[in-house]
């Protein structure tokens, strides 16, 4: 790679619990992220898919290794990475338009308190109001809008301060089937509009694809990245694609890899003898 | 009709306001009828079950010749004044002990242990300690009611959710900034809950405060009137007692439906 790398993962080992009960939660993770790309990291429960992800937003310290952004060893939370949570993360005391602005009042924004700053700070609140299909809605609460539109408020708060990278938790994954489509492609235009880096979480396979252009599969027991997939489709996507060869046969490939790792298989024998008795002790 | 019968008892499902209204207004009829009806029987002793008339023809002497008012306002005070004690400390404490592992740890054990000892027995001690007069008063409807509100106040801030603590974290928010700007705001409504209840709480410490050197109040009534047997007088007072606890609860649920309009659910 010849541009530096935007987030670098180096030898990151995460470690809960110790002695007898201790977990491998992370082994030995390598992964370089470039800027402006779009990763996503897909896996079985309890793979450190979410582990890693709340690494590299400081919420979370690993046991050992480093994780880098632009070349600097991460230190906790900061302003340059922000995040999208599954739910519960908006704050229902404050309307849709003070959710978006709520970084504006915390010290870490407030190098910048000009009128023209302010002015701008408030064109950039409407602006994402607009983005995220919101500007009918400034001034509902929370708790009055649906979790598809809950979600659009939390992703246009997280994108308020103009960080470099979102990361997102599962962020549709409360969402219903269609919602989620619609989802798909906005994430996708702030991605292009925006131009940050963004690390998206998912169990949803199809969901990876889609969004992505590099797919991350991680494997549980101990956690670790166990397949790095390129996505053959062009940066312009549609929801025609899903249905393409190239899609389906990702999308194969990588369910049977998941189910080759998730260590969860089904005792059919087991299940057969069970069923096989039941029916004998009905006749 | 076979309908809306069976909907009475579907678990959780809503019936209609005038239902809802019939059935609340029966429940407070039915007992005060049934009271009418067993204290006007052949043979029921006034001095063990005075009828509702005789109850209201004592509250009314009480307000006119012996200033129920002046025992009313007695009692509110001390009430309040222990409660507000209580609050003015255990909401800090509360915030730090549910904000942090370190404060909870070293606080809640103890915390724990002292709620579960009976306010009446620190009389003796706060007699010793605090004298006679309102002070003491004030300080056994604080010990009743103090403990249990740290520990409510701490659990009200520990059910603020951590996405909401970890998306201002990923804002750049200061430790100091989170507590103000999310984990009060956020556990406000419970919070208020939690001054509701424990004010019921406060009150029903009442009695037992005024036992102490008192000669003034609605528990001080009671208690002079169990002296003389005057029953009518017993129930006057545990029935204002519970009517001054009736409003002040219907204020706090008032300020909750007027401070928070942002809880009510979609439109």
């Amino acid at each position: 790679m010849n541009t530096p790398a935007k987030i670098e993962i180096n030898a990151v080992y995460k470690t809960f619990n110790e002695g007898a009960k201790a977990i491998q939660a992370l082994d030995n993770a390598n992964l370089a992220i470039q800027p402006n790309e779009f990763v996503t990291f897909v896996g079985a429960s309890g793979c450190g898919k979410s582990t890693l992800l709340r690494m590299i937003g400081g919420l979370e310290t690993q046991s050992s290794g480093e994780i880098r952004v632009n070349g600097q060893p991460i230190d906790g939370p900061g302003v340059d990475r922000a995040m999208v949570f599954q739910h519960y993360s908006l704050y229902p005391w404050l309307s849709v338009t003070d959710n978006i602005k709520f970084c504006r009042q915390l010290k870490a924004h407030s190098r910048d308190r000009t009128s023209a700053d302010v002015e701008k700070a408030a064109g950039r609140a409407d602006a994402l109001l607009h983005l995220m299909g919101l500007s009918h809605v400034p001034t509902a609460y929370p708790n009055q809008l649906s979790g598809g539109m809950q979600q659009r408020v939390a992703i246009a708060r997280a994108l308020m301060s103009r960080p470099e990278i979102l990361l997102m938790d599962e962020p549709f994954g409360a969402l219903d089937a269609q919602t989620r489509e619609v989802m798909h492609d906005l994430i996708r235009h702030v991605h292009r509009i925006e131009g940050s880096t963004i690390v998206f979480v998912t169990h949803d396979v199809e969901e990876a694809i889609y969004l992505g252009q590099r797919i991350v599969l991680m494997a549980p027991r101990p956690g670790r990245i166990d397949t790095i997939y390129e996505v053959p489709l062009p940066a312009e996507r549609n929801q025609d694609m899903k249905l393409s060869p190239e899609f389906l046969a990702l999308k194969r490939e990588i369910l049977v890899r998941i189910r080759e790792t998730s260590g969860m298989k089904t005792d059919l024998e087991q299940l057969e003898r069970l069923s096989a008795q039941a029916n004998q002790s009905e006749a | 009709m076979a309908d809306s019968r069976s909907r009475l008892w579907t678990l959780r499902a809503g019936i209609p306001r005038k239902v809802y209204l019939t059935l609340a207004l029966a429940g407070l009829v039915v007992p005060l009828l049934l009271w009418w009806f067993v204290s006007g029987l052949e043979g029921t002793n006034k001095v063990f079950l005075p009828g509702p008339a005789d109850v209201l023809a004592r509250t009314w002497s009480w307000l006119s010749a012996d200033d129920l008012l002046g025992d009313m306002a007695i009692s509110t005070w001390r009430v309040v004044a222990g409660w507000l004690l209580s609050a003015v400390i255990a909401l800090p404490l509360g915030l730090y002990i549910g904000s942090y592992r370190a404060v909870q740890a070293f606080l809640e054990p103890l915390t724990d242990f002292i709620r579960y000892m009976p306010a009446v027995a620190f009389i003796p001690l706060v007699m010793l300690w605090i004298g006679i007069d309102e002070g003491s008063k004030v300080a056994i409807i604080f010990i009743g009611t103090f403990f249990q509100m740290v520990l409510m106040v701490a659990e009200d801030v520990r059910r603020v959710p951590m996405a909401q603590i970890e998306a201002a974290q990923t804002m750049g928010a200061t430790r100091g900034e989170i507590l103000t700007k999310v984990i009060v705001p956020s556990a406000k409504p419970a919070l208020l809950d939690t001054l509701r209840v424990t004010m019921g709480w406060a009150w029903t410490y009442l009695v037992v405060a005024e036992l102490v050197a008192a000669n003034s109040g609605l528990g001080y009534a009671v208690l002079k009137a169990q002296r003389f047997l005057q029953t009518d007088k017993i129930f006057a007072g545990i029935l204002m007692i519970g009517l001054i606890g009736l409003v002040i609860d219907q204020l706090f649920r008032q300020i909750h439906r007027l401070a928070f309009p942002w809880l009510s659910g979609r439109h």
